[in-house]
């Protein structure tokens, strides 16, 4: 058998489809509850995606290096134990390093072991795959499951408080309460308009990719 | 060996669990020092907001030297005694006795005149809540005040953390005309209290509010003899 490049056709497949085709949260809905915690502004948002996904990519390697030797009886057992570490080491260094974040974050963190995704990608494809395409599998999961945060929290940050990254981007003067004619849409901060705009994200996504659409 | 054997299941999940444990012992031992600088730069980020000034976490630890000028620790007759303010870890201090109890003070200097800030700490509704008052030099009148929580419902209890709510504690008065120690009465909604000692409760929020107002008294009250000295 031919040695296949580390980013052969069938390997930029597994970083790709789950940016759109097979998004985690658009098209199988899983990871929704953190999707709706986190996205009220920009800044958490984008640290939930680069901490899902080193601690998908990390679990991915580990469960694909380890998978000859678990036993099947307890492998879901593994996959937590390897999970919850990863994730305990995530929220120790966060809370070293960038502590407002990690105070933002707070519990959220600690539930990416709950994150569907993350077993959902262990049990799916790390078992059975070996570690490189299953590192590329978890970092392009990840990147589709960050791709919907940032959407999201993009439209609720601009339209609820008016800021990007923390940084005004609509014009003091425009607001009412400075003689202008614009308000923030306070429900934009409330976790329903999450639920909606991931809504229409995957309402746009369909319309877009007609092969979703469920016969 | 048989991998699905009793034996290697077990050997497994022992090896597994002792190795991550020692690497999870080993990150959380190597992390401490920054963790530990995290939690003093917001305590002193508190201490510096209670009496109204605005910090990042990389100018607090220099304003705070700037503005605090000095800090001790008293007894609750008023007398200083040993010990560093800065370290004093309240919830040890709570559980002794009330003349036992090392009570820190910190003084600040803002606008040319010293304000006293009183740490506080107390039990909401899920969990801790603990903040800082400050008060004019005459140990009467508050300037300001800060409030944080563990985990008190978000929106609700959760709203003592929120500028909203401290704002009206400035100006209020901690004695009455009789010098009686009568603290802030965080009012709910139809409570009658003069309006010099009562700021408004949260709406949703009354376990919090009041369990905010008895940590006020409880630890106020272990001022009190400094308090009274002018």
């Amino acid at each position: 058998m031919a040695k296949e490049g580390l980013f052969s056709k069938k390997n930029q497949k597994l970083l790709s489809t789950p940016l759109n085709g097979n998004n985690p949260v658009t098209v199988q809905v899983l990871g929704i509850c953190s999707a709706l915690a986190v996205t009220v502004q920009l800044k958490p948002a984008v640290v939930m995606t680069l901490s899902v996904m080193a601690v998908l990519a990390f679990a991915n390697v580990i469960i694909s290096l380890l998978r000859n030797t678990i036993p099947s009886r307890i492998r879901i057992i593994v996959q937590l134990v390897v999970v919850a570490a990863l994730v305990i080491l995530v929220d120790q260094i966060l809370k070293a390093f960038v502590y407002d974040v990690s105070k933002q974050l707070s519990v959220f963190v600690g539930l990416i072991i709950t994150n569907c995704i993350i077993m959902g990608r262990l049990e799916a494809f790390a078992l059975g795959n070996k570690p490189w395409p299953a590192f590329l599998d978890g970092v392009g999961n990840a990147a589709g499951y960050g791709l919907v945060l940032i959407i999201v929290s993009f439209f609720r940050e601009l339209l609820g408080s008016g800021s990007l990254w923390g940084y005004k981007v609509i014009p003091e003067s425009w607001y009412v309460a400075n003689g202008g004619f614009y308000e923030n849409n306070g429900m934009m901060i409330l976790p329903p308009m999450a639920l909606i705009t991931v809504g229409a994200i995957i309402w746009f996504q369909r319309w877009k990719n007609r092969d979703l659409i469920e016969k | 060996m048989d991998r699905n054997g009793n034996t290697y299941t077990f050997l497994y999940a022992s090896v597994m669990v002792v190795a991550v444990a020692a690497i999870l012992s080993a990150a959380a031992f190597n992390l401490k020092p920054y963790q530990k600088r995290n939690e003093e730069i917001e305590k002193m980020q508190n201490i510096l907001a209670s009496v109204g000034v605005e910090t990042t976490p990389a100018n607090a630890a220099d304003i705070y030297k700037e503005k605090i000028v000095s800090t001790y620790v008293i007894d609750n007759s008023g007398n200083k005694k040993d010990g560093d303010a800065f370290n004093i870890d309240l919830k040890v201090e709570h559980a002794k006795a009330a003349n036992e109890q090392s009570l820190p003070i910190f003084e600040a200097k803002v606008d040319g005149s010293t304000k006293y800030i009183i740490p506080l700490r107390g039990t909401g509704l899920w969990g801790p809540i603990w903040g800082y008052i400050s008060v004019d030099s005459d140990k009467n009148t508050v300037y300001g005040a800060v409030f944080a929580h563990k985990g008190e419902t978000p929106g609700l209890g959760a709203e003592i953390a929120t500028g909203k709510f401290q704002a009206p504690f400035a100006g209020k008065k901690l004695f009455d005309s009789s010098s009686k120690l009568v603290s802030i009465i965080v009012a709910k909604s139809g409570e009658q209290a003069p309006a010099e000692h009562k700021v408004d409760g949260i709406s949703g929020g009354t376990i919090t509010s009041k369990a905010l107002e008895k940590m006020l008294l409880d630890d106020l009250t272990n001022y009190e003899a400094f308090l009274s000295k002018k």
